[in-house]
């Protein structure tokens, strides 16, 4: 998984139907230290995540297996509100 | 899989509910000479790991076998605690 904080918000009429509800949001993946990567990523709110909150992306087939994304077809799915990050 | 170091540790009380009670850890994924490669990630923990030790971590849709429910949603599992670093031989 990685941490990600959310940019920006896609709005989406045609889509698959099974997408019907979902909330898409664009992330940004960031450092561990809080700073800014490049790239984007659209991925699917399963938790209610807000604008430039610290989040939990994971990516992949395992996606899906966030409850309430059986068989809807995603790939990047948003599964966690992060509070704290510690390095040592 | 890929060896790592396990850095630190994220806390997320607001999560999907089938990431309930998991530990997140943050490793950063070492070479053959446990030297530090790429951006650090974050794992679920199936074996009780903690902070510094030297784990093995399993990607993909695989990383989610190690657990009771299989939906749990991961990408990222450390699935191994290295004995100690003797043990890697190079």
């Amino acid at each position: 998984m990685i941490i990600a904080r959310i940019v920006g918000t896609v709005v989406s009429t045609q889509k698959d139907e099974r997408l019907t509800g979902k909330k898409l949001l664009i992330v940004r993946p960031i450092n561990v230290d809080g700073s800014d990567t490049t790239g984007y990523v659209v991925a699917v709110d399963t938790v209610g995540a807000g604008f430039h909150e610290r989040v939990l992306v994971v990516a992949g087939s395992s996606a899906r297996l966030a409850q309430g994304m059986k068989d809807v077809p995603v790939d990047a799915a948003i599964v966690g509100v992060i509070d704290t990050v510690d390095v040592n | 899989m890929q060896l790592a170091r396990v850095i630190g540790t994220v806390v997320a009380t607001v999560k999907n509910d089938s990431l309930a009670g998991r530990k997140l850890l943050i490793v950063q994924t070492v070479d053959r000479n446990l030297e530090a490669t790429g951006k650090p990630m974050v794992a679920i923990d199936a074996v009780g790991a903690g902070i510094g030790e030297l784990v093995f971590w399993c990607r993909g849709k695989e990383a989610s076998f190690p657990f009771k429910r299989e939906d749990t949603p991961t990408d990222c599992t450390i699935v191994g605690i290295v004995d100690s670093e003797q043990h890697v031989t190079r």
